[in-house]
Parts: C-alpha cells; structure tokens; sequence
C-alpha cells in the first residue's frame, strides 16, 4: 500500500495528466451509466433526420433520423470497450513473445524478433483493413486486427526489459535457488519489466480507438454496433451541410485520445526509475 | 570418508566470434565435510566462472562445460536432469553473490523472498514460513527480524542485504555454501562480520563452504585450505598455513606479497609486473611464464604439470619442482 502511496504522490505533481485521468473518468462514467440513463436506441429512427443539436433531441439527429445523443452514448461503451480489449490483448501477446526473445536469447530470440520485424515493416493501418476486410467485420475480428498490428511494439520493449533484467544478479541467484525458468520470468522478472510496458499499454488503448476509427469511417465496422468512428463514417458524405453530425463524436475521439495520452506520459513519469530521482 | 564436493578435469569454454576460449582448464579439487576451501586468484583467472559451473549457472550459449564431473555427495552434477539439478540448488547447496545490491528482487520484500525458497524447496507456507522466516532472520544477525522481514530491499545497509542473501542460501540447511566473493561489495567493517557469521552458521550447520575471493585476508582468517588459481588453471593448492608460510608457486609468492604491501626498491608498493595473458593469446608454455622473475627456457615452451610437494601440497612450476624456490 505504501508504494501504491508514493506512486501517486508522484501522478500527482503531473497536472496535465491529473486533468487527463479526470476526463478519462467523466468518459468511463458515461459510456457506464449513460445508456441506462438515456434509453433511447442508437438505430431507432427517432425524427426527422438532418435536425440541428438543441432542438428536439439534445445533439440533434443524423442522416437517417436517429438520436446522436444516443449513439454517442453507446458509441462510448463499443469505442473503449474495443480500444481496451484490443491494447489487452496486444500487451499479452506482446510481453509473452518478448519475454520468451528476451529472457532466453539464441534461436528463439531471432525467430520472434523476426516474425516482430515482418509485422512492423507492414504499415498498420493498412494491415487492420486487410485482416478485417479478409474475415467478417464483428467486434471479435475487429479486436484481434487491431491487437495484431500493435503488439509487436510491445514485445519488442518487453524484450528489451528481459535482456536488461535476466543480466542482473537476482535472476542467477533465483536460478541458484532452484527456480524454474517460469517462475523466474513470471514472478521473478515480470514484476521488474512491466512498468514501461503499462505506459505503451496505455497508450496504444488510445491508438486502437483511432484505429477503430478508421476501420469504422471505411465501413469496416462492426454493422451492429455503434461506435464513434461508425458515426463519422455516416455523416461523412454530409460534411458540408450538417458538419456537426461529424464533430461531435470527432470531439469526443479527440477528448478521449488526448487523456489517455495524458495519463499515459503521467505513468511514465511516475514509473519511470531514471526519472524517479528527479 | 567420502568428499562432499569433488571436482575432476572441468574445462569450461565460452564460444566467441574468434572460437572458444577456454575460461577453465582441468581443474580438480575436493572438499572434505566441514571444510572450508579457498579459491583465489586475480580478476580472469576463472574462479567465478569454476564457482558457477558447480551449480551449472553458466549461460548456455555462449558458456559450455567441455568436460569433466563435478561430484556432490557421490553424484555427478554434470548428469543430472534439469528438474534433479533444481532439487540441489537451493536446498543441497546454497550459493551467495558478491553484490547484495543487485542479488535481491527490488519489488519484493525480504519475507517473501526468503518465504520463496521455503516454499519451493520444505513446502513451508503460511504461519509456519512466517515463523522460520524470523528465526531465519534471527540466525543471520538482522537486529528486529519482524520488522526487518517485511521490508524492501532499499530499505536495507549493504551489509543488512548480505545477511538477508545468506538466510536465503541457509534457508534449506545446505550441505555446502557456495560464497562468491561474499565481502568484496561491503565497507571493512562488515566485512569482518559477514564473514565471522559464516564461519559461525558453518560450525552451527556442520556445511562446507566454497569461498571465492582474491582477499587473501580473508582467506587466512577462515579457510582450511586454498586452491590457486591462474589464467584457468590450477598453479597450487595446499593448507592454508602452509601456503601462507611457504608458498611455492612464484604466482602464489608474488600475490602475497602484494597482499603484505611490499615495498619494492623504489619504495613503491610491489605489484606483480604485467597482466593477465588474453585467453585468445596464451603463451605456449607455462601461462605465468611471462610475469615470472624466474622463468627459465624450459617455462616458455612446456605447461609444467602439477607436482606434488608435500602431504596435499601441489604445484604447477618446473622452478619449484626443482627445489630452487
């Protein structure tokens, strides 16, 4: 608990990531309890479409007349739902491939970090569209194509810490001891090498949000389910005549990225053992 | 009565881009229940890299034992299964590290890294591990063990963190301690008392301990015997009253009279000329031949063998076989 303490002592002198934790928590709370508040269906054809924001619905209604309130609300729960999901399952992926390259080095180090190598040089955007455009576009391939173009950033920092770490005295003296090399990479080193990888954890939460995004606005979302990159997409071919419809899940995209990149530099800072003695 | 350690013919390679290098070369030696032995030498002669073949920890690539057997308790190390080697490390031999900074798990505290080894090896948890944890504690010297247990490395003095890594090598009662280097990272003062302890816990445990040093102080004070090293070989062993009294090999001579800070002519301290020889570069002959004052012909083309002087005295020198040292 102490160091649960000290750890936010140090977040705290950080105000813009302060600022950025409160606004990530105003955007949980409402993708939470908004929907249950606001029951209106994102798909139901409310009223008259192409209607402008503090009339009738508070945000106005879309190109086929539905609530924008309403969709921006669900929207929430689908865009961090997606962009957690998928930066969880990158992270996994990521460490346990880097742990593996890093702790044991030889064959299995350059097997990984080749195979790393090849998803790297892909542009990953473009790799996004093309895995999602190859199996159907549901919330489940949607996930695992953009986890799948993220991880190997994390595996190659995951790496990087194992080298670091399997070199120190405490890793030979735990193998002296007659530990496994999984429990030594498990519960020896992980402990040690995971404070930098929660920073890009969070931090490619808000990447898989953009990356959703995009997939959304090009049509290859999920058809089912709203999220704030279907809604531009939609509102896209209006642009000029009803710019609001494309603003306002842009701004809350904008909000929401900008936070998570916030408290991400705020972990940093406070993780972080070379800036520690600052 | 059969050695608790016995060391036959080990050579240990490491492979490098120019091929490998032999960083041990035929060592043997053995260590008699109860026995504390002293392996000395200066910095590259392959005393820790001998130390951590015992347990086998040598990094696998680059490092390789190319041949010999290490016998423990009758039972060759060298052929054991993984899953056997992890039931002697730990618990039949325990080994303890030169830098107590950096052989401690940072995120963990003291309690549960020693509670680790209780777990892994006695099946020991819960109040139990607590219990012996203290007593454990206790035993090493850690004044307010309670306290003590539930802190962070960090939170320890240098010496506090030594005490904590040798209650951890102790845990298991092990039948012999490895000690690399155990002083070389802490103030004078406590190295003093590190050492006294081990000393104490070997004559309270009935251990052997395997000490790993070039401190030829600390040598004389606890060791039985001493086994010297040079550039991977073995130039000397014999008791350490012995050694100290009359040492034979001119290596052994010129370490302790650095150790006694002798003044050479100049009135400067006396040092041992030169340097190790590069392990890519090993003259052809004896290793030491070219830092010895007494080499002769012979020492630049043959590796002397070693030679026995007296009861358990042996030594690597066509000079000192001779007599004429």
């Amino acid at each position: 608990m102490n160091d649960l303490a000290a750890f936010w002592s140090r977040f705290k002198t950080n105000r813009p990531a302060v600022a950025g934790l409160a606004i990530l928590a105003a955007v949980l709370i409402m993708a939470a309890i908004g929907p249950a508040l606001y029951t209106t269906d994102p798909f139901d054809m409310v009223g008259r479409p192409f209607q402008p924001p503090f009339g009738a619905y508070p945000l106005g209604t879309d190109v086929a007349g539905r609530d924008i309130l309403a969709g921006i609300l669900h929207g929430a729960r689908i865009s961090l739902m997606i962009g957690i999901m998928a930066s969880l399952a990158a992270t996994v992926f990521g460490v346990a491939v880097g742990a593996i390259a890093g702790y044991y080095g030889g064959w299995p180090d350059n097997l990984l970090m080749r195979l790393t190598d090849f998803f790297l040089t892909i542009p990953s955007f473009v790799l996004a569209v093309v895995l999602v455009a190859i199996f159907s576009p549901d919330i489940v391939t949607i996930v695992l194509a953009i986890a799948a173009v993220s991880w190997p950033s994390v595996a190659r920092l995951a790496r990087g810490e194992f080298i670091a770490h399997r070199q120190r005295e405490y890793v030979l003296g735990c193998r002296a001891l007659g530990m496994r090399d999984r429990e030594i990479i498990l519960f020896q080193i992980m402990p040690n090498a995971l404070p930098p990888v929660v920073v890009v954890a969070s931090l490619t939460v808000a990447t898989a949000i953009l990356t959703e995004s995009g997939l959304s606005f090009l049509g290859l979302g999920d058809p089912n389910l709203v999220s704030w990159g279907y809604m531009i997409g939609v509102a896209r071919t209006v642009l000029r005549s009803a710019w609001w419809m494309a603003a306002i899940p842009g701004l809350m995209i904008l909000i929401t990225v900008l936070a998570i990149n916030l408290v991400g530099e705020g972990l940093n800072d406070a993780l972080n053992p070379r800036l520690r003695q600052r | 009565m059969t050695p608790v350690l016995q060391i036959d013919d080990l050579s240990v390679e490491f492979a490098t881009s120019r091929g490998p290098v032999a960083a041990v070369r035929d060592l043997s030696f053995s260590i008699g229940e109860g026995e504390t032995v002293a392996l000395v030498g200066e910095s590259g002669s392959g005393k820790s890299t001998a130390a951590m073949a015992i347990l086998r920890l040598i990094a696998s690539p680059p490092g390789r034992i190319a041949n010999g057997h290490i016998l423990f308790e009758g039972t060759d190390l060298l052929g054991l299964s993984q899953s056997d080697l992890r039931k002697v490390r730990g618990d039949r031999i325990g080994m303890i590290f030169q830098d107590p900074m950096m052989a401690l798990n940072p995120v963990y505290t003291v309690a549960r890294q020693i509670g680790e080894v209780l777990e892994l090896h006695r099946g020991i948890t819960g109040r139990a591990a607590m219990d012996e944890i203290v007593s454990l504690l206790r035993l090493v010297g850690v004044p307010a063990p309670e306290t003590r247990a539930g802190q962070y490395p960090h939170n320890l003095s240098g010496g506090m963190r030594q005490r904590v890594m040798i209650a951890m090598a102790l845990a298991c009662k092990p039948k012999l301690l490895i000690a690399d280097e155990p002083t070389t990272a802490l103030d004078v003062t406590v190295q003093a008392q590190v050492m006294r302890l081990i000393e104490d816990l070997k004559s309270r445990l009935g251990m052997s301990v395997l000490l790993i040093t070039h401190d030829l102080g600390v040598v004389s004070q606890s060791a039985h015997r001493v086994v010297v090293m040079y550039a991977g070989r073995k130039v000397e062993e014999g008791a350490t009253r012995e050694i100290f009294a009359k040492p034979r090999h001119p290596y052994t001579q010129g370490l302790l009279r650095a150790a006694r800070r002798a003044r050479a002519n100049d009135g400067t301290l006396w040092e041992i000329r030169g340097t190790v020889p590069s392990p890519y570069a090993m003259p052809p002959g004896c290793s030491f031949a070219p830092r010895c004052d007494l080499a002769q012909e012979s020492c630049a083309t043959a590796m002397p063998d070693l030679i026995r002087m007296a009861d358990r005295h042996e030594v690597r020198c066509f000079v000192a076989a001779k007599g004429a040292v």
